[in-house]
C-alpha cells in the first residue's frame, strides 16, 4: 500500500476520534472502585469500631496516606500517556506518600508504647494485610491498564508501574477501612510492600499492553 | 520551522474540530519531513535506507490512532516527533540493532533534502490479508481501491457507521501487527 493511499485512509477515519486518556481512566475508576468497595464489603467487612477509630489519628493517617499514593499516580499516568513526556520532577509528587508515613513514624516514637516494636510491625493482621491490599488493587489494574492502552507513554514498563502505584493506593484506601493496625510502624512494612509488588506488577504488564 | 511548526499545530486544532481536509493536508505535509527522519536515523544505524517507507507507514499510524494523547494547547511537532522517535527506535530493535536515535533525525531535516518519491513498502500489504474479513474489505476498499465511505457501504451492503467502525478497527488491528512482529 503507498503512503498516499494510507494518509487518504487516515483522513477517511478522522471522525473517529477517542476519548482523552484522562477521560477513559476516570471511567475506568467509575466502574472498578465500586467493585472493589462490594468485594471488600463482601468479604473482609470494616472494623466493628469504624466510628470510634476515626478519632485516632494514627487510624486517619492511614488514609492520607494511601491517597497521598493513589492521587498523585493518577495524575503522573495521565501525564505519562503523552509520547513526548517523561517522569521528571514529577517523580517528587511520589514522595508525597513516604514524607506523611515518615512524619507519623516519628510523631509515633516520640509517644509513649505499649508494645514493643516489632509487635507493632506484625500487628494482628500482617499475614492478611499484604495479601489483601494487593488481591482489592487488582481490578483496579486491570482497568486502569486498559484506560491507559489508549495512550502512547514512551516508556511502557514505568507507565505500568505508575498504574500500579495508583491502584496499590487505591485498593489499601479501601482495606484500610478493615484492617485494626494503625500503627505507622504497620503501613510502612505492609502497606508498602503491597503497593511494592502491584507496582511491579504492573511495570510486567505495562512493558506487555503499553507499547504502542 | 517556526512556520511550519504553527501550521502544523493549526492544521491539527482544525482536524480535531472534525475538518478532514485539514487532516489530511497535515498528513501529506508531515510525510516528507518524516520521511527524512527515518533513512537518516537508518544510515545512522548502518542500515539500508529501502525500510524507511515502512518506518514512515507505521509512524503515520500511530499518530492517527494516539492523536488524542496531543494536548490542543501544546505545539504539535515534539509530539509528532516523540513518536517518530519511539517508532524508529522500535524498528531498529526488530531489526536487531540497539541504537540510541537522535531526535534531532526528525527535527532538523531541512526542507530541500526531503526527498519526494516514495518507495514501495511490503508490511502494511501483507499484514491486511490476515484482518478479520470485515475489516480487510472495507480497509481494501478504501485504501487499495480508493474507495469512499459512501461507496464502499454500499458495495459491500453495510450501513456507513459499521463501515465506519470496521475502518477504525482495522487501522487499530493493522497497527497490533507491526507491533507484534
Amino acid at each position: 500500500m503507498d503512503t498516499d493511499r494510507l494518509i487518504q485512509t487516515l483522513a477517511a477515519d478522522n471522525d473517529q476520534r477517542p476519548r482523552p486518556v484522562s477521560t477513559q481512566l476516570a471511567m475506568a475508576l467509575l466502574v472498578t472502585l465500586p467493585v472493589v468497595a462490594a468485594m471488600l464489603l463482601v468479604t473482609l467487612g470494616i472494623r466493628p469500631d469504624f466510628m470510634s477509630a476515626m478519632r485516632n489519628p494514627f487510624f486517619d493517617t492511614k488514609f492520607l496516606v494511601t491517597l497521598a499514593l493513589a492521587i498523585p499516580a493518577i495524575v503522573i499516568s495521565v501525564h505519562l500517556s503523552k509520547p513526548e513526556a517523561s517522569l521528571g520532577r514529577w517523580i517528587w509528587l511520589l514522595l508525597l506518600s513516604p514524607f506523611i508515613l515518615i512524619v507519623a513514624l516519628i510523631v509515633e516514637m516520640a509517644m509513649p508504647q505499649r508494645t514493643s516494636m516489632m509487635m507493632r510491625i506484625i500487628g494482628r493482621n500482617s499475614s492478611l494485610c499484604s495479601a489483601a491490599i494487593t488481591l482489592l488493587s487488582l481490578p483496579i489494574l486491570g482497568g486502569a491498564m486498559i484506560a491507559l492502552r489508549h495512550g502512547a507513554p514512551s516508556r511502557p514498563a514505568v507507565a505500568g508501574a505508575l498504574a500500579g502505584l495508583m491502584s496499590a493506593g487505591l485498593g489499601a484506601t479501601f482495606y484500610a477501612a478493615h484492617c485494626t493496625d494503625d500503627s505507622p510502624l504497620f503501613v510502612a512494612t505492609w502497606y508498602t510492600l503491597a503497593a511494592l509488588v502491584v507496582a511491579g506488577l504492573g511495570a510486567a504488564i505495562g512493558s506487555k499492553v503499553l507499547r504502542y | 520551522m517556526r512556520g511550519r511548526d504553527d501550521e502544523w499545530t493549526d492544521l491539527m486544532r482544525s482536524a480535531n474540530a472534525g475538518d478532514s481536509v485539514a487532516y489530511h493536508r497535515l498528513l501529506k505535509s508531515v510525510t516528507p519531513v518524516l520521511r527524512a527522519g527515518a533513512r537518516q536515523g537508518l544510515s545512522r544505524a548502518g542500515q539500508p535506507p529501502d525500510q524507511a517507507e515502512d518506518i514512515v507507514q507505521d509512524i503515520l499510524l500511530a499518530v492517527h490512532l494516539k492523536r488524542q494523547t496531543w494536548d490542543a494547547n501544546a505545539p504539535f511537532a515534539p509530539w509528532l516527533f516523540a513518536i517518530a522517535r519511539n517508532k524508529l527506535i522500535d524498528a531498529l530493535r526488530r531489526r536487531g540493532r540497539r541504537v540510541f536515535v537522535n531526535i534531532d533525525d526528525f527535527a532538523e531535516t531541512i526542507p530541500s533534502e526531503l526527498p519526494a518519491e516514495t518507495l514501495p513498502t511490503v508490511e502494511i500489504s501483507n499484514y491486511l490479508a490476515d484482518l478479520p474479513p470485515r475489516q480487510r474489505d472495507v480497509l481494501r476498499s478504501i485504501a487499495v481501491e480508493s474507495a469512499s465511505i459512501k461507496t464502499t457501504a454500499s458495495k459491500l451492503s453495510m450501513t456507513e457507521g459499521a463501515v465506519r467502525v470496521a475502518l477504525h478497527r482495522g487501522l487499530a488491528s493493522l497497527a497490533a501487527k507491526l507491533r507484534k512482529d
